[in-house]
């Protein structure tokens, strides 16, 4: 393979990891807060708004339920007016953030509710108010399973960058449908799936580690 | 060098004196009316689950009127679903009454939400049945999270952190997460942190119901000491009567959501009127008799046979000479076929089984005498059978 294809795959994995790992952190931060709030916001609940929660929850799922090739294409407009273009990496990030907060969501609600009630009711007792609650409960004790969320974040992520050649913007999936697929460079389409395996495969194990460091509950030794 | 920290009352670190709280809260109880013994009294309690989904309402308690006095130890017992959880969860406000309202050291806690609440409860621990530690906190970073909560100085925390952890006697075990501890020590980790914000009233949910016995004996030991010591006010919550037996020196019996008896243990426990008070008694005294004694009673005297008779004795000393005054007094051979005497609260507790010779001829004479002498006891005797 000549240096200037060597070349080109370095700089879409540049281009993937910029844009996953912009979307991963912007989604989380956006996630992080909505899946909390859709763990605790149920009838009965820490931050109970019954009626908010089911809204909330609808309008996750529509997101989540709108293929990614079509949400990029639909939010074209808020793209531009956010990135102030819809072409490119940087305007990639901003449909790959709206696809990724609702998921990351729904993942970091699954890890806060395994937190065992006994433990809010505790809290409670020696007079923790909710958001107390939240930063000293919750979230330390569903550490383990918000990483390995994350994880599961930045791995789907990664699949969904593949698309946004569509829209000019870059990365793996890109230069192997652009090469490998379009003129016909097998080698080329090769060298992107082992790449993206081996990201994946990074990524994957980062998060398994991280989240068996902060894992408190069974020590082996 | 603890009594010296912990001798300041805890009703001070509040902050609120009550002349205060009067001036704001109409729900305050004029002074007249306050029983200055009582930390924790129920007035005109109700509590009413509303239906749910499906599920029908559930009156969780009704006519709850009565008071835990300051200083004591008081147990709290009734079978599953009698109500005691929701109970005790009144007590801290994790749970709000139907009717009625709950006042706590002189304040009127179930009239109390929000921030208000947040800091009454912190002059109130709680230990639970499953310990309910953070599992991603050391023994160390457990006891301090209610302090971290209060707001408390780094310096202060780590201070009274080691403090309480030696007070437990779990000090060796500072940086040790929950998963590395026994069920013993986890329960000394939470009654630790019970304890962290100096309390008046330390509510206890069922705290031994997961330990084996002798780990359970020795956390009642703590809780005894704690009591005695920090003159911290103990309400136990727990189906076992020798929890209550143990430890507790008032005791109420919930059944169904009622208050069924109250009182003293040793007052309940000699003269159980309910029925349920005296199904928890027969758990520690037994009513029933050996397998083997039981099988050979007869209903008519066999010649040469006893007459079985079964004396229950309640009080102090109680039974302590009984046998021996009987066989002198009476001058009969009284053999002692089954006994089973326990103390609660200082009184004895217990029924032995007697077996009277009947001798040739003056049987029944001999088993009326005996009776007739028990009578003047106020134990109350009766004839089972008799045995060959």
């Amino acid at each position: 393979m000549s240096p200037e294809l060597i070349n080109l795959i370095v700089q879409a994995t540049g281009e993937s990891l910029y844009m996953v790992g912009l979307a991963a952190l912007i989604g989380t931060a956006f996630g992080l807060p909505l899946g909390v709030f859709l763990a605790t916001s149920r009838k009965g609940e820490l931050f109970a708004a019954p009626v908010v929660n089911r809204v909330l929850g609808i309008v996750v799922n529509a997101t989540r339920s709108t293929p990614f090739i079509i949400l990029v294409v639909a939010i074209i407009p808020f793209t531009r007016l956010v990135a102030g273009t819809s072409i490119g990496s940087t305007a990639a990030i901003v449909p790959l953030t709206i696809a990724s907060a609702p998921f990351i969501a729904r993942l970091v609600e699954a890890a806060i509710r395994e937190v065992d009630g006994g433990l809010i009711e505790t809290a409670s007792s020696f007079g923790a108010s909710p958001m107390q609650i939240v930063f000293k409960v919750l979230i330390p004790e569903a550490l383990p399973g918000l990483l390995l969320a994350l994880t599961l974040a930045v791995v789907s992520l990664l699949g969904y960058s593949a698309m946004v050649g569509a829209v000019g913007g870059g990365g793996l999936g890109d230069l192997g449908i652009r090469y490998g697929y379009q003129r016909f460079m097998p080698e080329m389409m090769l060298a992107v799936v082992v790449v993206l395996i081996a990201l994946v495969q990074l990524v994957q194990s980062a998060g398994d580690y991280l989240a068996r460091r902060v894992n408190r509950r069974l020590r082996h030794h | 060098m603890k009594a010296a920290s912990m001798n300041v009352h805890p009703s001070l670190a509040i902050g609120q004196p009550i002349e205060q709280l009067d001036a704001i809260s109409p729900d305050t109880i004029p002074p007249a009316a306050t029983a200055p013994d009582a930390m924790v009294r129920f007035e005109g309690i109700s509590k009413i689950y509303p239906a749910y989904r499906g599920k029908p309402g559930v009156n969780a308690l009704q006519n709850i009127d009565f008071a835990i006095p300051r200083g004591s130890i008081t147990g709290v017992i009734g079978r599953s679903g009698a109500g005691k959880s929701s109970l005790v969860r009144l007590i801290n406000g994790l749970e709000r009454p139907t009717t009625g309202r709950v006042v706590v050291d002189n304040r009127v806690i179930s009239a109390l939400s929000g921030r208000d609440l947040r800091l009454a409860q912190r002059s109130i621990g709680m230990i639970f049945q499953h310990f309910n530690l953070l599992s991603s906190r050391t023994a160390a970073a457990n006891i301090a999270l209610p302090l971290e909560i209060a707001g408390w100085a780094k310096a202060d925390i780590r201070a009274r952190v080691a403090e309480l952890l030696a007070l437990v006697g779990i000090a060796d075990k500072h940086d040790r997460y929950p998963s590395e501890l026994s069920g013993g020590q986890k329960q000394r980790v939470g009654i630790a942190r019970a304890l962290a914000t100096r309390p008046s009233v330390l509510l206890s949910d069922e705290a031994t119901s997961a330990l084996d016995p002798q780990t359970t004996r020795a956390i009642l030991d703590l809780l005894a000491n704690i009591n005695r010591e920090l003159d911290v006010t103990i309400v136990l919550i727990t189906h076992e009567m020798s929890v209550v037996r143990q430890l507790a020196g008032d005791v109420v019996v919930l059944d169904a959501g009622h208050v069924v008896e109250s009182g003293h243990v040793a007052d309940i426990f000699t003269h159980p009127r309910h029925p349920i008070t005296q199904s928890f008694l027969a758990e520690v005294i037994g009513d029933s008799l050996p397998v083997s004694l039981a099988s050979r009673i007869v209903s008519e005297p066999p010649a040469g046979g006893q007459a079985v008779i079964r004396v229950q004795v309640r009080g102090a000393g109680a039974g302590d000479t009984l046998v021996a005054r009987l066989a002198r007094e009476l001058g009969l051979d009284v053999s002692l076929l089954s006994a089973r005497i326990d103390e609660i609260g200082g009184q004895h507790v217990g029924s032995l089984t007697l077996g009277i010779p009947l001798g040739m001829s003056s049987g029944e004479d001999a088993t009326t005498r005996t009776l007739a002498w028990l009578s003047q006891f106020q134990f109350p005797a009766e004839r089972l059978g008799y045995v060959a």
